[in-house]
């Protein structure tokens, strides 16, 4: 959808961004390099074709003689051919570049993005980085196979043109290109005018897409506040603001073309006064050939002028786009492995398994300090011990610091200060890949890969057998529901799942992680948001999945955090209560407080399904 | 098919006026655009050889008058200033179609768009519940975008087109009808081939389409599944996933151009050759001197302006079919029935009892919600509802609001019917909070001024306050001024609920009705709000949905429904003595005490037997 739009920066032109973006095209310079040939001659033939007629008013018609007209044809048809394969190689080579450098930059960009760690998606919303992946680098590839080879076929054009006028009647021509100056100038201007009442209207238009989908969306409440007629009427500014805006934009690019055309007319009518006089002229200064031929130079040396000015406008206007592509690419992600780790254990893509050693999942977090990059303080001097196999709950309220613990934890984020070690090794001391793949990590919003169920759920290992994947669903309480479906394991999920309610999702999700045999588990809000049915069902599943293995939940029902070894109260990135469930009820503080509160919520919901 | 060209027509017809003079003036900019090269032509011809003028006569003789060609050759001038003029003339004409049609496309656009909207707001709650969001919202977009298109640039240039043909025909026909013969011999073949062409193409297009749709999905399910991609450490397959997605859109869209390489480079071969056929042909009669040069350079130039916009019908025309495709998608949004004015409908006071008189419902045949409710809330008392999951609790809400109709039975209020009063004035009165409520994409202060603009601000401060809003309100750096949604702050579920609260209380309400309305909001501010609550609504009906059970023994009476019947009614004490629902809800309390008893044994326990190993 397109709901959003980042801020367009109108900057001057700034031509080394366009450099860098040929460099990264280097694989196409051949392809680019053919085209700009196929320009020349597009343009050379196009300059020619007006010489042919007037050659043959003053050859053949003027001297009433068929003489010479094989020869005639035969090159008019040379020129011709020329112009069609250049017009084709053109097409076909343009349209190759512009796919190929599409695929480079988009490959690029996604290899960079699963390097990037999570200090930069939290910085950029999704639907950012979607455009910069889409949009954005189409209308780059657009720009490199299409507008700067436009800009060659213009420049090319208007030379030769000129270099024809001059050598035909310098005095004649050094009057005609005197239009050119203003009609460049016009043309500039206007263009960039031009385009910024197409962003205009753009803007609003996804406004309006914006109203549309929250008039949708909030059917309901719009209906029980009665605010029909109010919406109704705010919903009429933006569209008469949308057609105030594509009206302005439309007359300008109507106006600008009238203006052209009226100026370059002026080329015109000089040609007639000034060269039928040189006709007339006794001896005769000129012939009606030559005439024709500028004649019908002035009627289309305009067309250039106008295509390079609303290639410059184009290029500045994609620019911003072209800074926040390349600017993806320059990122260097602040979380990666030291060149000696790689060297032993490998990168993300091409992991040395055979050198890892094995995780048993002893957990020690050693005067560990955290703040995240806009300077917000999360942790201090946080300590903490796990034993292997032990389960810990984490318990507070929203922003304490217990989700930065465990992204802490999976390496998602780096500790600014201390270390966090893994069976009594910092884990920086081993690759990313090597953590995260001894991993198991279930999320409050189950996600969801399009495709079935099976795929879903081997996901992590995509090589698992058919008992695999469903000892691994059994596992997970999964294989009840999965079974009942007509194609069972074969389900197709639907985009993002939506084919699934929200509790499956989330028994899938618990399959998948169980099925790679994680050392650590991380449940992160994994129950809070199904139905009372599938809570029953993971809560189940949860006891036996824990049992020998390291395992940290956030958990916001509590009859999942009772379940722990040891559960810890966070407020502000320190632990404020530690102990299992029934030492915490007897201390009577904030876990009493806080599990005596639910504990209506929890079990009312309960007997209202009937449970 | 003809109804869409009925529902195109009577678009076009709102704009009449707009269309017409965008019409007149593509007629005139047609004919003064063949002006020139007629002008070119006479110039050649009579100023500038000794050919005989083929203007009419009408033009002839003022010509003549004033000196006939001596007078012209001695100034040139005057000939380059009519094209000076004819161009300006031109200009300014073509500026009043674009101008004048571009009015008239947004203008249906708008109105299109205001009829969407408008219809939106009206359909009825269960057309809502049914509708897929992202359809609706493709047809209120795209399809209106194509229509627009259709109507504002391409319905003119195909008229244009045909335009431009009939008088390039008339006036190359009167000049020599053999030459125009040969000059238009492939226009059959480029009209058809283009026709053809772009409708063979729409399945390369509709390819191209999905597979960039199929992309797009790998790498929005990457972002946005980030977390799980690096937690199971599959980056090098979703790289390969990727490219593999990439490289398939790759060879799509290559494949469509290499098919548009083909069209455009034959097209343009086409087209120079007809240009060259002319040439020689002109250039035959010309060496025999059966035409002159002036009439070569009239077929020539005539040519080259008719072939683009002819190649542009061809493409018009199979476009013409997706247009009528997308408005026959926006028609069938806008012929749904919606609500409407009912100019018999009642307005009288709410302030009676409700009462349920044998009240059926269900969305489809057989599958029945509610199933013969009868109960009675007196004016002015609080009731509270109970039910399991499924009951039906929240299609009693709905029908108190008009928003579903009973299938069979009636609700009255003050002994009127529901059905017979007015929608917007019991809504308006009737009071509704949801356990999940929609906030607007703007600001709190612009989400409570929602149900009444017109509040002023001590009575949005004082219901904040009432709704426990103000206090977390405040504390957001722009306070009431905050922007919520995707582009400002997420509020949390307890939080919308709250600033939901306070927006309902804002409008006169003579009914209440709290859908689980409190249910993400912890049990001490939940206790909090309903204090300041009871202040507030003396007076007022209250029907409470919860399964709180201090909530609910706080109700007047109290209702349970279990699938869809009325199991059971009473008073809390009355309740408690006797098995069922309410009792079990009930129970939950002295579970509490139990479990929180068993820990305590529990730990008792521990340490004595740490006492006991300490004393060995």
């Amino acid at each position: 959808m397109q709901g959003h739009e980042e801020i367009d920066y109108s900057k001057k032109l700034d031509l080394t961004l366009w450099k860098r973006l040929l460099v990264i095209a280097k694989p196409y310079h051949g392809q680019l390099a053919l085209i700009a040939l196929a320009m020349c001659v597009s343009a050379l033939a196009d300059v020619a074709f007006p010489m042919m007629t007037g050659y043959a008013i003053d050859h053949f018609i003027t001297q009433h003689t068929s003489q010479g007209m094989p020869g005639f044809v035969a090159l008019y048809v040379g020129i011709l051919l020329a112009q069609v394969a250049s017009i084709f190689s053109f097409l076909y080579l343009a349209g190759k570049v512009e796919v190929g450098v599409c695929h480079l930059i988009r490959k690029m960009g996604f290899h960079k993005l699963q390097e990037l760690p999570f200090s930069y998606y939290d910085r950029m919303p999704v639907g950012f980085l979607l455009s910069r992946m889409t949009t954005d680098t189409q209308r780059l590839a657009d720009t490199i196979g299409w507008s700067l080879l436009d800009l060659v076929w213009g420049v090319i054009f208007l030379i030769t043109c000129t270099v024809q006028m001059f050598l035909l009647d310098w005095r004649l021509a050094s009057v005609v290109i005197l239009v050119l100056p203003p009609l460049a100038l016009i043309s500039l201007s206007f263009q960039k005018r031009i385009l910024a009442a197409h962003r205009e209207a753009r803007k609003v238009n996804s406004k309006i897409t914006g109203s549309f989908n929250e008039g949708i969306m909030g059917a309901k409440t719009t209906k029980t506040l009665v605010r029909e007629e109010k919406n109704i009427e705010e919903f009429g500014v933006l569209t008469a603001q949308m057609k105030r805006m594509s009206v302005r934009a439309s007359a300008m690019s109507a106006l600008f073309l009238s203006l052209v055309v009226s100026l370059g007319s002026l080329a015109t009518a000089y040609v007639l006064y000034a060269g039928g006089n040189a006709v007339l002229a006794l001896p005769a200064g000129m012939t009606l050939g030559t005439l024709q031929v500028f004649i019908n130079y002035t009627l289309q040396f305009f067309q250039p002028v106008q295509d390079i000015a609303r290639i410059f406008a184009e290029l500045q206007s994609s620019q911003a786009a072209a800074e926040r592509v390349l600017s993806l690419l320059a990122t260097e992600p602040d979380i990666k492995d030291t060149p000696e780790v790689i060297q032993r254990f490998g990168d993300s893509f091409h992991p040395r398994t055979e050198n890892w050693p094995q995780l048993r999942g002893e957990i020690t977090f050693e005067d560990v300090s955290f703040q995240y990059v806009d300077g917000e303080k999360v942790l201090s001097h946080f300590n903490l011990h796990v034993n292997a196999g032990e389960s810990i709950a984490l318990v507070g309220e929203t922003g304490s610091g217990k989700s930065t613990i465990v992204n802490l934890l999976c390496r998602f984020y780096e500790p600014t200060e201390g270390r966090i070690l893994i069976d009594g090794v910092d884990y920086r001391q081993r690759s990313l890949l090597w953590l995260q793949s001894h991993l198991g990590y279930v999320l409050q919003q189950p996600h969801m890969f399009s495709g079935t169920i099976r795929d879903n759920i081997r996901y992590g290992k995509p090589d698992a057998s058919e008992e695999e994947v469903e000892r691994a669903a059994r596992l997970a309480n999964a294989h009840a529901f999965i079974s009942r479906l007509p194609n069972g394991y074969d389900t197709l999920v639907g985009e993002g799942g939506s084919l699934l309610s929200s509790g499956e999702k989330q028994l899938v999700s618990f399959a998948r992680a169980i099925l790679v045999d994680p050392a650590l588990f991380v449940l992160d809000e994994a129950t809070s948001s199904v139905d009372t049915h599938s809570e029953a069902l993971i809560q189940q599943a949860i006891t036996g999945i824990l049992k020998g293995r390291t395992s940290f939940m956030i958990a916001h029902r509590l009859s999942t955090v009772r379940q722990a070894d040891r559960i810890l109260v966070i407020s502000n990135g320190r632990i404020i209560e530690e102990g299992n469930h029934d030492q915490l009820i007897v201390k009577q503080g904030y876990y009493y407080d806080l599990y005596t509160g639910q504990f209506q919520d929890e079990q009312g919901q309960m007997v209202l399904a009937g449970r | 098919m003809q109804r869409h060209f009925k529902a195109l027509f009577a678009l076009v017809k709102e704009n009449k006026a707009m269309y017409i003079t965008a019409m007149l003036s593509t007629v005139v900019t047609v004919i003064i655009g063949f002006l020139t090269p007629l002008v070119f032509s006479e110039t050649i011809d009579v100023v500038l050889s000794d050919a005989p003028s083929s203007m009419p006569e009408f033009l002839k003789a003022p010509v003549r008058s004033l000196g006939g060609r001596e007078f012209l050759r001695q100034n040139l001038w005057l000939i380059a200033l009519t094209v000076v003029a004819l161009n300006v003339l031109n200009g300014v004409f073509s500026y009043f179609k674009q101008r004048n049609t571009a009015v008239a496309g947004e203008n249906v656009a708008k109105s299109l768009r205001e009829r969407l909207y408008r219809q939106l707001s009206y359909l009825s709650f269960s057309y809502h519940v049914r509708a897929e969001t992202g359809d609706l919202i493709q047809r209120c977009t795209s399809d209106v975008e194509t229509v627009r298109r259709f109507l504002s640039v391409q319905l003119v240039e195909a008229f244009r087109a045909l335009i431009m043909v009939a008088v390039a025909g008339v006036i190359l026909f009167n000049r020599n009808a053999q030459i125009t013969f040969y000059s238009l011999i492939l226009v059959p073949a480029m009209f058809l081939g283009s026709f053809q062409f772009f409708r063979k193409i729409t399945q390369s297009f509709r390819l191209s389409d999905e597979s960039e749709g199929k992309m797009s999905n790998v790498l929005q399910e990457n972002l946005t599944g980030v977390r799980v991609v690096r937690a199971f450490g599959m980056q090098q397959r979703e790289v390969e996933k990727f490219d593999r997605a990439s490289t398939d859109f790759r060879q799509k869209t290559f494949k469509l151009y290499r098919h548009l390489a083909v069209y455009w480079g034959s097209m343009d071969f086409l087209t120079m050759l007809q240009v060259m056929i002319t040439l020689l042909v002109c250039v035959g009669q010309a060496i025999e001197g059966r035409i002159t040069v002036g009439t070569l350079v009239v077929f020539t130039s005539y040519i080259s302006m008719l072939l683009y916009p002819i190649r542009q019908l061809g493409r018009i025309l199979s476009d013409a079919g997706k247009s009528m495709v997308a408005l026959g998608r926006i028609q069938n949004v806008l012929d749904e029935c919606a609500e409407a004015e009912e100019p018999e409908a009642l307005r009288p006071p709410l302030d009676g009892d409700i009462v349920f008189d044998h009240v059926c419902f269900s969305y489809e045949e057989g599958n029945e919600v509610l199933r013969d409710l009868c109960f009675t809330i007196p004016a002015g008392t609080t009731v509270a509802l109970l039910g399991n999951t499924g009951s039906g609790k929240s299609t009693v809400v709905h029908l108190l609001q008009r928003l579903i109709k009973p299938t069979s039975g009636r609700i009255t209020i003050g002994g009127v019917d529901i059905q017979r009063i007015d929608r917007w004035y019991l809504r308006r009165h009737v009071g509704l909070m949801l356990q999940e409520p929609f906030l607007y994409g703007r600001t709190i202060r612009g989400n409570l001024a929602m149900a009444a603009p017109d509040a002023p601000e001590s009575a949005v401060l004082e219901m904040s306050r009432v709704a426990h809003a103000d206090g977390f309100i405040r504390e957001f750096e722009k306070g009431y001024e905050t922007l919520i949604g995707e582009r400002g702050v997420t509020l949390s579920g307890g939080q919308r609920q709250r600033v939901a609260i306070a927006r309902t209380l804002l409008k006169e309400n003579n009914v209440l009705i709290f859908d689980d309305s409190l249910s993400a909001v912890d049990m001490q501010t939940d206790r909090a709000i309903r204090e300041a609550l009871r202040e507030k609504r003396s007076g007022v009906t209250t029907i409470i949905i919860s399964h709180r059970i201090n909530t609910l023994c706080e109700a007047q009476r109290i209702f349970v429904l279990e699938d869809g019947r009325l199991s059971d009614e009473g008073t809390h004490e009355e309740l408690i003595s006797r098995d069922g629902l309410y009792q079990q809800i009930y129970a939950i309390q002295s579970a509490l005490e139990d479990d929180l008893n068993r820990s305590r044994e529990a730990v008792a326990r521990e340490e004595e037997a740490a006492c006991r190993d300490m004393k060995k």
